[in-house]
């Protein structure tokens, strides 16, 4: 319960947030000291001593946190004081557990050990992306102007990997494209085109689709002739499963436009229609996709099959289980026996030095972005705004589900990073934007309303029924 | 729009306290099970870097870790390699044996006893440090042993096992051809898995404790158990008159079985001394015959047969006297024949129950566990097993034993101005297996301290010198010799 709800009626509007920015400076400098703290304390933990180059890295982070901050000073003064803070505890640490990993990979000779210092470059091409964001887009329902737009480009994207030239595969899924030399996920963007292109369809035809047809059970089932954009979808889902053979990203979206079409209607009978679909596509997936059935059997089974094909994810449980409660401390544990402990993997790596407790702390970070994600949704005044903010948090709900719920075991193994830890340029770069359309309209929420002054208090009563200036303070 | 997204937000919690709660799970309340699968490496890559405790026999380390400067931080490094493989097995990074595994808790520090040590590392920020190992071996009885078996000729294969009768200790234990522990223990892993898979397939078998895996038909030495059994019967005495003669005629059979070289044994009517010192066949499958399948196999049992009792050491055979042999089957066990089939270690405590009254002792290698900082945390103590034979067959038994030894087979193990115990004991062997010959004795035999038993395989030797224990006989004078002189 938000505190403008609290109020009833006319002091609904006379309820107004405070900017919270000296909230967010405390707990920014705190996320620094973790982030500078974690990277210290991974020099001190493997090598022995603290890193050279602590100063210049701390100094680093310093300036591009400082850099978001004053831009939403300046730029977003009433936006959600937590959600920064969080992704640069987030960010910071993960990039010190990448620093961590380096050191070993250095040691052992492997081909690719500057993880940390090129997901830097990465964090400060989010961080400028975030500025970027913030800066030119002032005011979030511009973007509504772009709903077939950022559609398509959503779908282009998405189609970018199968592409002759450019479209790469790595690691058995089909998800990359290789532009100029460099790689890049363009799925991860796609995510934010379209939960926009999304909000901007749904907040048009919500009221089509809350029509209800059928009762079933107590669930007023959509009607028929509505089913064409979820079938799409799950269309789309399903050609990203067998086509891209990447069941993380067919779930991320399904459920992502499943959650956006049930807030958007409040109808539960589009749940259940989804439901119904997913488990109809799970089942097909299951009994036809020959690669689906495997990773069911090895999650169900994993010591069986190690260390043949189970061998990443066993040895992911046995350093998590070595880690115990307090993990072994940085530079103690094994993380590089897990195949791309650098990437999908980072939580096992943490789980196995520093603990459950860590891996706690981590899933209620998440658990707070969500968190703030949902109040800035509650609290929008627009409902593209509640839409996207919705959007926004589901993804980072479903994806982190998805690859910490993959990574311990609770559900089948799917590759997705996780969000401002794993090593990946498109996914930090497209979180940091996702973060800074959160803020955008989170700010647009908190802002205090137009007051609705009458131009003359003496001809009030007589002018006010016909014109009313609105006046924006 | 807000109540949806209510429910959003609470299914959004479920999640996460499902991440919440399976982390826990598989973090704390699985972490044990996953520890101990055998195939985590990070467990053994752990215990494999840690200052492992050392193995002492008297003051000498037999194995201890060295610092190195690699990945690992130490070298588990074994001095007399060879002479104590069977006893303290190997350490490798893919898996343990001998003392290095029966006593892996105390040598890693893992063990309970080792807690406040475990603590006080902890608290200092020191790595963990295991707990040392004292065995019971005596140093110069194991010498003796092993140069014994060394200088068998040729593709001997062979082992000695010496206890101490009053308590069981192991003062030595030694077998060949063995192997070099310290191979196993390099870090060169390529090069530790490929000599284990030639080290298993090698027909010699190297990687076997002759000591305690070998079972062989125990011959001539079993002729021990059928006395003790006789007398204990209370139908006969060291001077009891009992059949002599050249051939047995198998119960059920057609079958007749002569001695060894042929002989009488001195007569149709000898004593029962007399059988032992010439080792006559026709006794004593006389008497096991008469004796029946379950007095045999009771006596055979209250000996240690048909169990194990070394708890210190993996890998011990059962020692066998089946239950269910026929008339023919068990008049040929008198002589440790047909199904009996004994190790050297069960040998020796025949010898040795013979040497303590009558009472059999449980065998152990390990003598106390010590903390880092070289307090006792632990001490074996004697533990008798059954009693075997009464004190006063026990002495006619040893009696008759000190005249196979002065006037009888087993002389080769005489030793001046002592008083010696001892049996000869030969095999029949089959085409594919080398000829191979026991030897058991005990000493001094108003005094016993020590018990040995030798086995040895060899080709290169007619069954002649095998059976007239020229080559065990030596080998357990040397080790009688070594702990009574030290």
């Amino acid at each position: 319960m938000t505190p403008s709800e609290t109020h009833i009626g006319g002091s609904l509007m006379g309820f107004v947030h405070r900017r919270r920015r000296g909230a967010e400076l405390f707990l920014l400098v705190l996320a620094l000291a973790v982030g500078i703290g974690a990277y210290a304390a991974v020099g001190l933990g493997v090598e022995g001593v603290v890193p050279t180059d602590l100063v210049g890295y701390g100094g680093w982070l310093t300036a591009l946190i400082v850099a978001a901050h004053v831009t939403v000073r300046v730029v977003a003064p009433y936006a959600d004081p937590v959600l920064l803070p969080l992704v640069a505890a987030l960010n910071g640490f993960g990039l010190a557990v990448l620093r961590r990993l380096d050191i070993t990979y250095e040691a052992l000779d492997f081909d690719q050990h500057t993880f940390a210092r090129q997901q830097l470059t990465w964090m400060t091409l989010g961080v400028m992306l975030f500025i970027g964001t913030l800066v030119l887009l002032r005011d979030h329902r511009v973007l509504q102007r772009f709903t077939y737009t950022a559609g398509l480009v959503g779908i282009v994207l998405l189609i970018l990997p199968f592409l002759p030239l450019i479209g790469r595969e790595i690691n058995g899924a089909r998800i990359w494209i290789n532009v100029a030399g460099f790689s890049f996920q363009p799925g991860e963007v796609a995510k934010v085109m379209l939960v926009i292109a999304f909000s901007g369809y749904l907040v048009l035809h919500r009221d089509a689709l809350a029509l209800a047809g059928r009762r079933v059970v107590f669930v007023d089932l959509p009607r028929g002739r509505d089913l064409g954009p979820i079938l799409a979808m799950f269309g789309v889902s399903m050609m990203i499963l067998v086509l891209q053979n990447d069941l993380g990203s067919s779930l991320l979206f399904f459920g992502l436009f499943l959650a956006m079409l049930y807030v958007a209607t409040e109808r539960p009978g589009w749940l259940v229609v989804g439901a119904g679909l997913f488990a109809a596509g799970a089942l097909a997936a299951y009994t036809f996709v020959g690669n689906v059935q495997n990773r069911f059997d090895i999650w169900l089974h994993p010591m069986d099959y190690y260390p043949g094909v189970s061998f990443q994810p066993v040895e992911a449980m046995f350093g998590m289980g070595w880690g115990g409660l307090i993990g072994r401390g940085l530079g103690d544990g094994f993380p590089e026996r897990v195949p791309f402990a650098y990437s999908d993997f980072i939580l096992s790596t943490i789980g196995e030095e520093l603990g459950l407790t860590a891996v706690m702390a981590i899933v209620l970070c998440y658990g707070l972005i969500v968190e703030r994600a949902l109040r800035i949704a509650l609290i929008s005044r627009d409902g593209f705004g509640k839409l996207m903010a919705v959007g926004l948090g589901a993804i980072v709900a479903l994806q982190v589900f998805v690859v910490i719920g993959g990574v311990t075991g609770l559900i089948p193994l799917t590759g997705l990073t996780t969000p401002f830890l794993s090593y990946g340029g498109s996914s930090l770069v497209a979180n940091w934007v996702i973060i800074a359309l959160l803020l955008r309209i989170s700010d647009q929420a908190r802002r205090p309303a137009p007051r609705l002054d009458p131009v003359d208090e003496t001809d009030a009563e007589s002018d006010s029924e016909t014109t009313q200036v609105v006046k924006l303070r | 729009m807000n109540k949806p997204i209510r429910v959003v937000a609470v299914f959004s919690l479920i999640l996460f306290l499902a991440l919440l709660v399976n982390s826990t799970y598989l973090m704390y309340v699985r972490a044990d099970s996953l520890s101990a699968d055998p195939r985590n490496r990070r467990v053994i890559n752990a215990t494999f870097s840690r200052e492992r405790g050392a193995i002492l026999v008297g003051k000498d380390a037999v194995a201890r870790s060295m610092p190195s400067d690699d990945q690992y931080k130490f070298q588990r490094t074994y001095p007399q390699p060879l002479k104590y493989a069977p006893l303290t097995g190997y350490f490798s990074w893919y898996s343990q044996t001998g003392v290095e595994r029966s006593q892996n808790p105390v040598l890693a520090g893992d063990d309970s006893r080792l807690f406040v040590t475990r603590l006080v590392d902890l608290l200092s920020n020191s790595d963990p440090k295991g707990g040392n190992v004292q065995l019971t071996v005596d140093a110069a009885a194991q010498d003796a042993a092993w140069a014994g078996l060394e200088a068998l000729p040729g593709d001997a294969a062979g082992a000695v096992v010496a206890l101490q009768p009053t308590t069981g200790r192991v003062l030595a234990m030694a077998s060949t051809p063995t192997y070099d522990p310290n191979a196993f223990a390099s870090h060169d892993l390529g090069a530790v898995a490929e000599l284990g898979t030639r080290l298993n397939d090698d027909p010699r078998n190297p990687l076997i404790n002759r000591g305690i895996a070998t079972t062989l038909p125990p011959g001539s030495t079993f002729k021990l158990v059928t006395a003790a059994a006789a007398i204990e019967s209370g139908d006969y005495d060291a001077d009891s008159m009992v059949s002599g003669g050249s051939v047995f005629q198998l119960p059920q059979s057609e079958d007749r079985i002569g001695n060894y070289d042929g002989g009488n044994c001195g007569g149709r009517r000898i004593t029962l001394t007399q059988a032992l010192q010439v080792s006559c066949n026709v006794t004593f499958l006389t008497l096991a015959n008469e004796l029946g399948n379950e007095a045999m196999a009771d006596q055979a049992e209250a000996f240690g047969f048909n169990s194990t009792s070394l708890e210190d050491l993996g890998g011990q055979a059962d020692s066998l006297y089946p239950r269910d042999m026929d008339p023919p089957q068990t008049a040929m066990s008198g002589i440790g024949q047909s199904s009996v089939t004994a190790t050297p270690l069960q040998m020796a405590m025949v010898a040795a129950a013979i040497a303590n009254d009558g009472e059999v002792m449980r065998p152990y290698v390990v003598d106390e566990v010590r903390a880092p900082n070289l307090s006792v945390l632990g001490r074996t103590d004697p533990q008798s097993i059954s009693r075997a034979i009464s004190s006063t067959t026990a002495e006619e038994l040893t009696a008759m034993l000190v005249a196979t030894v002065d006037d009888g087979t087993a002389a080769p193990a005489q030793i001046p101005g002592v008083q010696v115990a001892g049996k000869t004991g030969t095999a029949q062997s089959t085409d594919d297996r080398p000829p191979y010959a026991w030897f058991v004795s005990f000493a001094p035999a108003d005094d016993p301290q020590v018990a040995v038993a030798v086995l040895v395989e060899s080709s290169d030797t007619s069954p002649d010198e095998i059976g007239g224990g020229f080559l065990g006989g030596p080998i357990a004078k040397a080790v009688m010799e070594a702990v009574i002189r030290p």
